[in-house]
């Protein structure tokens, strides 16, 4: 006990430390006697923390292995590489049975409001899961308890006993949201809570995910890939591309300064809702497709798109680290990060393109 | 704990905490459950409803077969040598005395076939219940829990499949009559329900396995893993309820399936034993003496086992078309 205190005082308030996460997942070889078996690199190397009481928004393209990790951390998945600390316990490779009081601690609320439901159950007994799964409350206590849920998220209790299908998709990410809370966990991670809903909708599922965050004091771990999104709810931002993360900051000084050129191009894309400031802006447009995980590219992973890169790039891989003088707690890995003020649109690779390394062992063009 | 809904800022559900509107809503809030839509779409289904008409007449016969006995005065296995029989030793056809006429020994073949309806029944039942228990319990396992066991699992459904089941149930049949070990099950009923069962439950294994796969992948299967849910809780709990419709219409297809194997089994007499009354029988011992004239003795057992199971089918198709209007499930 005087151990874990410890470790918690000097941890400060951070709630979730992941440190060089990696996860591989097999590929299917199809071939009856297995060879050397390929992998898909989904995250690599992925350090973060977590603090009470913040957001912590994760942006990054869709398979860039955001998902994933927020996976690893809930332990969906098992983790091929790296630790995972909450509050101040390693949680890496807890047995299931070790990791069930765990569970009340760490929620998810999913992406998908229809495939995340099941469509057979009533949703008084949807909600009531987490209460009978760990036997806290049975019979009219649950009930209350799973009435008492839905109303704190916005949802007529009376509608205890319907079904899935009987609710709009905002309703059903409510319900999913009163089933993440049954336990008042320390720790939610939304995957995508809002993209599978209307724009009119999205922002009443922000609203009660932050009404809730500051009534009960939640620590959330957003995952998104619209960035005004992200902007609207996060505290601090990680940037994730084929991986790995490259750039991380606050919020403001993200938008700021955005050091990454791949934060640069996602920022660009922004939509604005002016329309003059719409068309002076300079849309960075990233030439050809994310590279294959399963072979990523050496050096930095950004460098066969990237617009800025050079013979280095291809050769060593950046260090995630502060950049151009910012704070210490605005890191970016990138050689030749973004000054403030420049066009990376104008700039060109000074690479050719039969140099870019699309896969490791496979040069473009070749 | 307080806390005040409006803030939310909800405008696609009102909550009005209001008594009267809670009184109102009452009726509406018990959602209609897959079952009740089900039941509704299958209320309005005409053939099915008069084949499950049928199926209640054919289980009322079975199951009052003795007022069969009580009316006509004629017991099951009561043999009438001399009003049974012609001079010459054939059944007799039907007559005031014998509704439906007698079989080789002279007894009333009304009386043997409602007797025989509870050995088809029964089996059909009891039969398919195996079938479907064995095939969901293998079925979950080999596709939720995958590799190794999914594989052995897998190929011993795919071996089940292969085997020619009318050769295999006729020598397992003679192991069970004389074998030391396995001959106590001897032969009649029970080795009938095992041999069905045994050969039945791959085809419902493989429907469940598939299911489970596609299943499994789904959120919610997530969902409930998240919040600490074990494999059993999620097996049964979480994946078994969606896959109950496509069982229940699978199901209701496998027991004429069943009635049709029980009877072709005891046909060639390695089912039910004589003088137990049964249909399957009752169509091999008829079928000897055709070309003597006793038409009915091969006609009214082979009707019984026709409108059964074409009974029982059609009832099917319109518990499938009930429980899957769009026609997706894999049955």
């Amino acid at each position: 006990m005087s151990m874990e205190t410890t470790t918690n005082r000097a941890d400060g308030d951070v709630l979730l430390r992941v440190e060089n996460l990696v996860k591989h997942f097999p590929v299917k070889s199809g071939k009856l006697v297995p060879g050397e078996r390929d992998y898909v690199h989904a995250v690599e190397d992925v350090s973060l923390e977590v603090r009470r009481g913040e957001t912590l928004g994760l942006v990054g393209e869709t398979g860039c292995g955001k998902s994933t990790l927020a996976r690893c951390v809930a332990r969906l998945y098992p983790v091929t590489g790296g630790k995972i600390t909450f509050d101040g316990q390693d949680i890496t490779n807890l047995s299931p049975r070790r990791m069930r009081p765990l569970r009340r601690e760490i929620q998810m609320i999913f992406q998908d409001p229809y495939g995340s439901l099941n469509p057979r159950r009533r949703v008084g007994s949807i909600i009531g899961d987490p209460f009978s799964i760990h036997r806290t409350a049975r019979g009219e206590d649950r009930k209350k308890q799973v009435q008492h849920l839905m109303e704190l998220v916005g949802l007529n209790p009376e509608h205890y006993n319907r079904f899935p299908a009987e609710f709009s998709g905002g309703q059903r990410q409510r319900i999913g949201v009163a089933r993440a809370l049954a336990f008042r966990p320390k720790l939610i991670i939304c995957d995508e809570p809002v993209s599978a809903l209307d724009v009119s909708i999205q922002a009443q599922i922000l609203n009660l995910l932050s009404d809730l965050q500051r009534d009960l004091g939640l620590t959330y771990v957003f995952i998104a890939h619209d960035l005004s999104v992200v902007r609207h709810v996060s505290n601090r931002v990680a940037v994730m591309y084929l991986g790995k993360i490259v750039e991380e900051s606050p919020v403001d000084g993200m938008w700021a300064h955005p050091r990454h050129p791949y934060t640069d191009a996602l920022l660009s894309a922004v939509p604005l809702p002016d329309p003059d400031h719409a068309q002076q802006r300079e849309r960075i447009i990233l030439a050809g497709d994310v590279p294959s995980p399963i072979h990523p590219p050496t050096g930095c992973r950004f460098h066969p798109r990237c617009p800025k890169a050079r013979p280095t790039c291809v050769s060593t891989e950046p260090e995630l680290t502060p950049r151009l003088g910012d704070e210490s707690d605005h890191v970016a890995a990138c050689h030749f990060p973004v000054e403030d003020g420049e066009d990376i649109s104008l700039s060109k690779p000074s690479i050719a393109e039969d140099q870019r390394v699309i896969e490791s062992g496979l040069i473009a063009g070749a | 704990m307080t806390y005040d809904i409006q803030a939310v800022g909800e405008s696609e559900l009102p909550v009005e905490p209001s008594a009267v509107r809670a009184a109102e809503a009452q009726k509406a809030i018990e959602g209609k459950s897959p079952w009740v839509l089900a039941w509704r779409r299958l209320r309005r289904d005409r053939a099915a409803m008069i084949c499950l008409g049928v199926i209640i007449f054919i289980v009322a016969c079975a199951i009052g077969a003795p007022v069969f006995a009580a009316i006509t005065g004629h017991g099951n296995m009561e043999q009438f040598d001399t009003i049974g029989r012609t001079p010459t030793g054939l059944p007799v056809g039907p007559n005031s005395t014998f509704w439906l006429g007698t079989d080789s020994l002279g007894r009333d073949l009304l009386v043997r076939i409602a007797y025989g309806a509870r050995i088809s029944l029964f089996v059909g039942v009891v039969a398919t219940a195996v079938t479907v228990a064995g095939g969901t319990v293998i079925g979950l396992a080999a596709g939720y829990f995958g590799g190794v066991i999914d594989s052995v699992l897998a190929r011993f459904m795919d071996w089940l499949l292969a085997v020619p089941f009318l050769l295999f149930a006729i020598s397992l049949f003679s192991v069970a009559v004389v074998h030391p070990i396995f001959g106590f099950i001897g032969p009649g009923l029970p080795i009938v329900i095992i041999v069905l069962g045994f050969f039945g439950w791959a085809t419902v294994g493989r429907i469940v396995r598939g299911q489970v796969l596609s299943i499994k992948e789904k959120e919610y299967i997530e969902a409930a893993r998240a919040l600490g849910a074990g494999p059993w809780r999620i097996m049964f709990i979480d994946i078994l309820p969606n896959l109950l419709a496509p069982l229940i219409v699978y199901s209701t297809l496998l027991i004429p399936a069943t009635i049709v194997g029980e009877a072709t089994l005891s046909f060639l007499g390695v089912g039910v034993q004589p003088p137990t009354a049964d249909w399957g029988q009752m169509i091999s011992d008829a079928s000897t003496m055709f070309l003597y004239g006793p038409w009915w003795y091969l006609v009214f057992p082979s009707a019984a086992l026709l409108i059964t199971t074409l009974a029982f089918n059609i009832f099917g198709d319109g518990v499938r078309d009930a429980f899957d209007p769009r026609g997706d499930l894999y049955v």
